[in-house]
């Protein structure tokens, strides 16, 4: 394994490592490498209605390093890892500024997964785009109400970051440090886990 | 009859003997008759030389109406002693409100000692268990937060059940021990019996956490975790008190009892759950018929689970938790179909009764322990009192040690503090030691003595030093903001983006479970349980529109948007975040351009007026406006024609589940045309502002005039209607004079708002318990 596993060694522990690659082996029937089509063939993710979404996430480079933008068509096990670990609890122990760094780390993904056109903002037209998705499963849903929800969302946020704005004023849409203002109530790093990949336990049950 | 007839004979001297002997025989014929009612209550009817006794005209008969008489006495003086404690301002902050209720009760009691008279034995279990606990208990398991009961129910019931069994057995025990030692004349005291008194003494008593905690406004998850365990532990509470009780006698219980005692936990605690879910079912399928009856809703839910109740209490099973079940499933199918002012009937109804029985039972404590009897032991009260703080902290740290171990949040020293110290005692463990036989146990008196002392002791000493505890530790408290829409959205969305990522890692984790019980949910049950259409809603749109409905209705409540309360600063419309179009060319538009004195002066007054639109626009129910200031009015028109009834529909939705039938034509036509902005552009249509008379006198949908009636009655005036905000404004439309007429308006509006509010605002204030916010979560988010 690369240093960039070793790194994680001390956050994952080997058991889970070892877990994780079996899983991926089998999405990725054997192949070294995993693509779109493996994880879209996952049963379960068809009732999902974000399943897009966090497919791209996967394949989104944004989430893999830091500086580049873009997408890759397919990842490999390392990867595959390195999104995941976005999904790890916080530590017990963890001190102020590692929380407020696994808080934007956290957040960062989230926010990555709305801005699809990979600006830096999530503009009026990725967040309606982000609401249809999340209610495509409802069943008809009248497309008012969906731009309704989102404008109404979206006024929300210009009004607690921006205050008082003129009238040919342009709000140009969600920065990053907005959307860390507005959700900064939902205690990310606490509830944006899953939870085998938590640090004491170590049973991990890969279904399938 | 007979003597008027005799009246009206013309004969003279002669009618005068008749109408007298007549009369003589009415009255005799009358006092033969009221006779045997007088015979009857006096047993010597020998004779029939009665004195005549005047006809009384006023009686007293107080054994008539002692009964009910005496009830309502009682639970007046609770409703004035409530309200009594907040007229004076210092002393609720200090003390709370349940010790308070505690001394009233003893200077009751002791006002009746003193006057001679018998204590009545007020706290008879009977009348607590039947009458005045459900009240409580239903309040609480209607409105329990389920999200995050649901998230920390294994830290619950590991405190519920092991925390509880541990408290009993060790103070049962020790206390045991205590007893054999030789100084303490306490040796008749046998194992079982402590053990007896070891189980009803350690459980948490929900009433007294509830009133204490109430007060302190501690964050969610501590409140949660108290409250869950004081109603979770009623299962085992009750299997160990019919087990003790059952075996006191006997002298000794043997394995296979305990293993028994095993299985009828289960049996208690799974049958409770499973009363309350089916009764709550029948409720919300029988809501959803009760479209034509609106005003029995209420009923349904409060009798379903009252015999939820009680049929759980005849089985022996935990009536309690049978009452959370039920109240717990009820809410989210029934608040679909009731209606609005059902919804907020059920839910004043739950607070007025839970309020008055919670004073009652704490009063009643206080005339209990003066009612007596007691057998002070210095020794055992004592040694109680110590073992029970003891276990309780012991039992909590020991278990929070083990919890911690598969908790993702994890309980620091401070929350393990909270919840040892929040763990109260109260009514139920009286009722408890009340129930209990005086023949099979002598030492009765002496357990009701120790119940009593240390049920004091907790809420006394520990109610009322947990308050300064609290902000001493710094404990994080109750966050007191509404949920946003943005953290709706972002929560469903994480929602489905855990359950995703497990899929994906193959693991079936809470996750996957909680989204299969959703789509379970909704495909079936919602379908069953959820009248009309609805059902289909999903929960965000839900979330939505209600949040919308709240926004109109605290907009109506602030007068229009004439006087917007501070906290709501904002400025923000619509056209701030729309990304601007490029206008049009200029030969594609047949309308002249304006000169730039002309577009100023527009938008001068656009800007005055957009003002109070924008503060009315604040409300959720945005279309897609594209507000580019150089189109012409007559498209803005035509635009907020549509929004208006866009939100009128919506609102009237709300008001009357399903949608109200449509109005009369004049309507529709006077609220369309009730558009203050349409008035200063010249394209405007001509025809509407002469007509705008807001005509309610003419029928309206019959659900909603009710709304108006209400309002229209304490409002003073009756020509407001408060479905639509924007039709009380139309009403001060009056022909433009352009440029001026938006200032006109404006003061209009100002002076309007002056008139109306008092009156709204009195009949919409809502002094009752606020701050419900848990309410809203609905059922499995």
């Amino acid at each position: 394994m690369s240093s960039r596993t070793n790194r994680w060694r001390k956050t994952v522990s080997l058991e889970q490592i070892n877990n994780l690659n079996k899983r991926f082996r089998q999405l990725s029937s054997n192949k070294e490498t995993l693509s779109r089509e493996d994880l879209a063939s996952i049963p379960d993710l068809d009732n999902n209605p974000i399943r897009l979404q966090i497919i791209n996430a996967f394949f989104d480079k944004r989430n893999l390093s830091q500086s580049e933008v873009g997408i890759v068509q397919e990842i490999g096990f390392e990867e595959f890892l390195m999104v995941l670990t976005h999904f790890q609890p916080a530590a017990m122990d963890i001190t102020e500024d590692n929380r407020e760094k696994l808080r934007r780390t956290k957040l960062r993904f989230l926010f990555n997964m709305h801005d699809t056109d990979g600006n830096g903002i999530i503009t009026l037209e990725e967040y309606r785009q982000a609401v249809e998705e999340l209610l495509s499963k409802a069943g008809t849903i009248a497309p008012e109400t969906v731009k309704a929800i989102a404008d109404a969302a979206m006024l929300d946020v210009a009004s607690t970051t921006r205050g008082k704005m003129e009238p040919d004023e342009f709000y140009e849409g969600i920065t990053f440090e907005h959307f860390l203002q507005i959700l900064k109530t939902l205690d990310i790093e606490t509830t944006m886990h899953v939870r085998f990949l938590n640090l004491d336990t170590a049973n991990m049950r890969c279904g399938k | 009859m007979l003597v008027g007839a005799t009246s009206h004979s013309p004969t003279g001297s002669r009618g005068f003997m008749e109408r007298g002997f007549l009369l003589l025989v009415v009255l005799m014929f009358l006092e033969g008759t009221v006779f045997p009612l007088g015979a009857a209550s006096s047993p010597d009817i020998n004779n029939y030389t009665f004195p005549k006794k005047a006809f009384p005209v006023l009686s007293l008969d107080y054994g008539h109406i002692q009964m009910p008489f005496e009830i309502s006495l009682w639970v007046l003086l609770a409703s004035l002693m409530k309200l009594g404690f907040h007229l004076i301002p210092r002393l609720s902050g200090i003390v709370p409100e349940s010790c308070l209720l505690i001394v009233v009760g003893l200077l009751v009691g002791g006002l009746i000692k003193l006057a001679g008279e018998e204590v009545p034995p007020v706290l008879d279990s009977k009348l607590f268990f039947l009458c005045l606990l459900p009240p409580i208990i239903l309040d609480a398991g209607y409105f329990l937060p389920i999200r995050p009961f649901m998230e920390n129910i294994g830290t619950i019931l590991m405190f519920a059940v092991i925390g509880t069994l541990w408290n009993a057995f060790f103070v049962g025990g020790l206390l045991f021990a205590v007893c054999q030692i030789e100084g303490t004349h306490l040796s008749q005291v046998e194992l079982l019996p402590c053990l007896l008194f070891g189980s009803i003494i350690s459980a948490v008593d929900p009433v007294a956490v509830l009133a204490v905690f109430e007060e302190i406004h501690i964050n969610e998850l501590l409140h949660i975790l108290v409250f869950g365990e004081s109603l979770l532990n009623d299962a085992v509470t009750v299997v160990l008190y019919h087990l003790f009780e059952e075996y006191s006698g006997a002298g000794e219980v043997t394995l296979m009892d305990a293993f028994l005692g095993v299985i009828c936990f289960l049996i208690v605690s799974l049958g409770g759950v499973a009363v309350g879910a089916i009764y709550g079912i029948l409720a919300a399928f029988t809501s959803r018929f009760t479209s034509h009856t609106r005003v029995i809703e209420p009923l349904f839910v409060f009798v379903y689970s009252y015999m939820a109740y009680l049929s759980a209490e005849m089985f022996h099973l935990s009536g309690i938790m049978a009452l959370i079940a039920c109240g717990a499933v009820t809410r989210p199918y029934v608040e679909a179909n009731i209606s609005h002012k059902s919804h907020t009937t059920i839910k004043y109804f739950l607070k007025m009764w839970s309020s008055v029985s919670e004073t009652l039972i704490f009063i009643f404590l206080g005339v209990a322990t003066v009612a007596g009897p007691h057998a002070w032991n210095w020794t055992f009260v004592s040694v109680t009192v110590i073992l029970c703080l003891v276990s309780r902290v012991i039992g909590v740290v020991g278990l929070t040690f083990i919890i911690n171990k598969f908790r993702i949040v994890k309980l620091t020293t401070k929350d393990q503090f909270i919840v040892a110290y929040g763990g109260l005692r109260g009514a139920i463990a009286f009722s408890l030691g009340y129930l209990l036989d005086k023949d099979h146990f002598p030492m009765r008196t002496m357990f009701l003595t120790a119940i009593i002392t240390e049920i004091f002791f907790t809420v006394f000493v520990q109610g009322m030093t947990i308050k300064p505890l609290v902000d001493l530790l710094a404990v994080k408290k109750k966050q007191e903001a509404k949920r946003s829409i943005n953290e709706e959205i972002h929560t469903q969305f994480l929602d489905h983006l855990l359950t995703g990522i497990e899929d994906i890692c193959g693991h079936y984790g809470h996750h996957h479970w909680k989204d299969k019980l959703n789509r379970f949910n909704k495909k079936y049950i919602k379908k069953c349980l959820i009248a009309g259409e609805r059902y289909k809603e999903p929960q965000l749109i839900a979330f939505y529109h209600k949040m919308e409905f709240k926004q109109a209705i605290e907009l109506v409540e602030s007068g229009g948007g004439v006087k917007m309360p501070a906290a709501m600063p904002l400025q923000v419309s619509m056209q701030n975040i729309q990304p601007k179009k490029q206008p049009p060319m200029a030969a594609d538009r047949a309308l002249p351009q304006f000169t730039k004195n002309r577009e100023e002066e527009i938008r001068k007054i656009l800007r005055s007026n957009l003002q109070k639109t924008r503060q009315r626009l604040r409300s959720y129910n945005r279309h897609t406006l594209v507000a580019d200031p150089y189109e012409d009015g007559w498209s803005e028109y035509m635009l907020k024609k549509q929004r208006m009834i866009e939100l009128e529909k919506k609102v009237s939705n709300y008001l009357t589940v399903p949608a109200a039938p449509s109005d009369s034509p004049t309507m529709r036509r006077a609220r369309l045309a009730s558009d203050p902005n349409a008035f200063y552009t010249i394209k405007a249509p001509p025809g509407n502002v002469p007509t705008i008379q807001v005509e309610l006198a003419s029928p309206q949908s019959p659900d909603s005039v009710n709304l108006v009636d209400e309002f229209s009655k304490k409002g003073g005036s009756s020509q407001k209607n408060t479905d639509d905000r924007k039709e009380e404004q139309g009403r001060m439309m009056k022909p433009p004079s352009a440029g001026k007429g938006g200032k006109g308006e404006e003061e209009e509006e100002e002076e309007e708002g002056e008139n109306k509010n008092p009156g709204l605002l009195r009949c919409l204030s809502d002094p009752g318990p606020s701050n419900e916010d848990e309410e809203d979560e609905p059922f499995l988010p």
